[in-house]
């Protein structure tokens, strides 16, 4: 079992192996999760019962949660790849935290701005800066220094080990994410799904929102894979094996 | 694992540590301003020093609203259920402002008489969501 897990993890390293694999998979994912999202907006739109309390102005969940909960977990993986680019020195995660950092900042960015337009009607106010919300802040800003220090540095390696140490840095932020509205007085409420115990969010709502989530992480899956490819294909472009494969040469 | 790979493996715990450790410091820096509105009790047993606006949250104290009936000027108590504050507003109110459910008033804080003089009122929803026939039948 172990000896598997070890040649997977080797064989994740090797570009080649990766650019093979991921040219199949993602056909399925991207069908997949682009159905998935169809699906659940159009079930999360029209056909899941209205909010006493909010209305029709709660729909905005089926989009909020989905990517600002995406958004932590790319961060989180980011940050592995990163102990793993700094301890193993393995290229594949310089290219994987590369590839993630802009959907990972694009996700951030689709929660703060649907958080912001729920907050109008719902609060009262587009923006606060309550514990929530700046730390998800600091979470976009983290993003956003990883992808400006891509591009800071003379040599490909050294770019990659800087980054690395900024995304360690950052996901002492992500516990504070998530902990914050039960820490201290926010505005923002504190979490609906739970997984240990009951949801407080009612089942006719809570299904069309676990899809919805399924959809945007296989999507992220999805857009990844694409990313990784590009970014591999522009490292390795005069390497012998991509000129082999690439049907450009 | 190989020699020079568990020195690095430290050198990641490290660089976690030390950023952990300034995220601390930077806590205790700015504890005081880290909760975004007392609750009626803190406004109680430590009123705020100074002559800024602060916010009190809690809960629309059931029939404590009175509205104006000829201007936008409305008086209602906050409650945590062990003290309240009377806030007094002039304006517009968010839509799912009512009695018995979360609110954040920003205003100028009189510590004498308990009052909260509010320029804004935030509406704080909970976390339960519950269709309208559901709500309807439970009401029932």
């Amino acid at each position: 079992m172990f000896q598997t897990l070890k040649n997977f993890y080797h064989k994740l390293g090797s570009f080649p192996w990766f650019y093979k694999i991921s040219g199949k998979v993602i056909p399925f994912a991207g069908v997949l999760s682009i159905s998935l999202i169809v699906i659940s907006s159009i079930w999360g739109l029209f056909f899941s019962p209205t909010d006493a309390v909010q209305g029709d102005v709660y729909r905005i969940i089926y989009f909020h949660v989905p990517a600002v909960s995406v958004s932590q977990v790319i961060y989180y993986s980011m940050s592995i790849a990163a102990a793993v680019f700094l301890i193993w020195r393995m290229k594949m995660a310089g290219v994987y935290i590369k590839s993630l950092a802009p959907i990972g900042a694009a996700f951030t960015f689709i929660g703060l701005m649907s958080g912001a337009i729920w907050g109008q009607p719902t609060w009262g106010t587009w923006w606060v800066w309550d514990a929530r919300l700046t730390s998800t802040l600091v979470l976009f800003l983290f993003y956003l220094a990883i992808i400006g220090m891509q591009s800071t540095f003379a040599s490909r390696k050294s770019a990659d080990t800087a980054v690395s140490i900024i995304t360690l840095v950052g996901v002492v932020n992500l516990p504070i994410v998530k902990k914050s509205v039960d820490w201290w007085n926010t505005l923002h409420q504190p979490a609906s799904i739970s997984i240990t115990g009951e949801s407080s969010i009612s089942s006719e709502m809570l299904l069309p929102l676990l899809l919805s989530i399924l959809g945007i992480y296989l999507f992220v899956f999805f857009t990844g894979l694409l990313s990784m490819r590009a970014e591999i294909s522009t490292r390795e472009q005069n390497k012998d094996w991509f000129k082999k494969v690439s049907n450009y040469n | 694992m190989k020699q020079h790979r568990l020195k690095r493996l430290y050198g990641v715990l490290f660089i976690v540590f030390c950023s952990a450790l300034a995220f601390i410091l930077v806590y205790f820096a700015i504890k005081d301003n880290v909760n975004l509105f007392y609750s009626p009790s803190d406004l109680f047993e430590n009123p705020p020093q100074g002559r800024n606006a602060i916010r009190a949250g809690g809960l629309v104290e059931i029939g404590s609203l009175k509205r104006s009936t000829d201007s936008l000027e409305i008086a209602f108590i906050i409650t945590d259920l062990k003290n309240s504050i009377a806030v007094n507003y002039i304006g517009i109110l968010p839509d799912l402002f009512k009695e018995n459910a979360g609110v954040v008033a920003t205003g100028y804080f009189d510590k004498n008489k308990m009052s909260l003089d509010a320029y804004q009122i935030l509406a704080k929803h909970d976390e339960n969501y519950v269709p309208k026939e559901v709500k309807k039948a439970l009401e029932k």
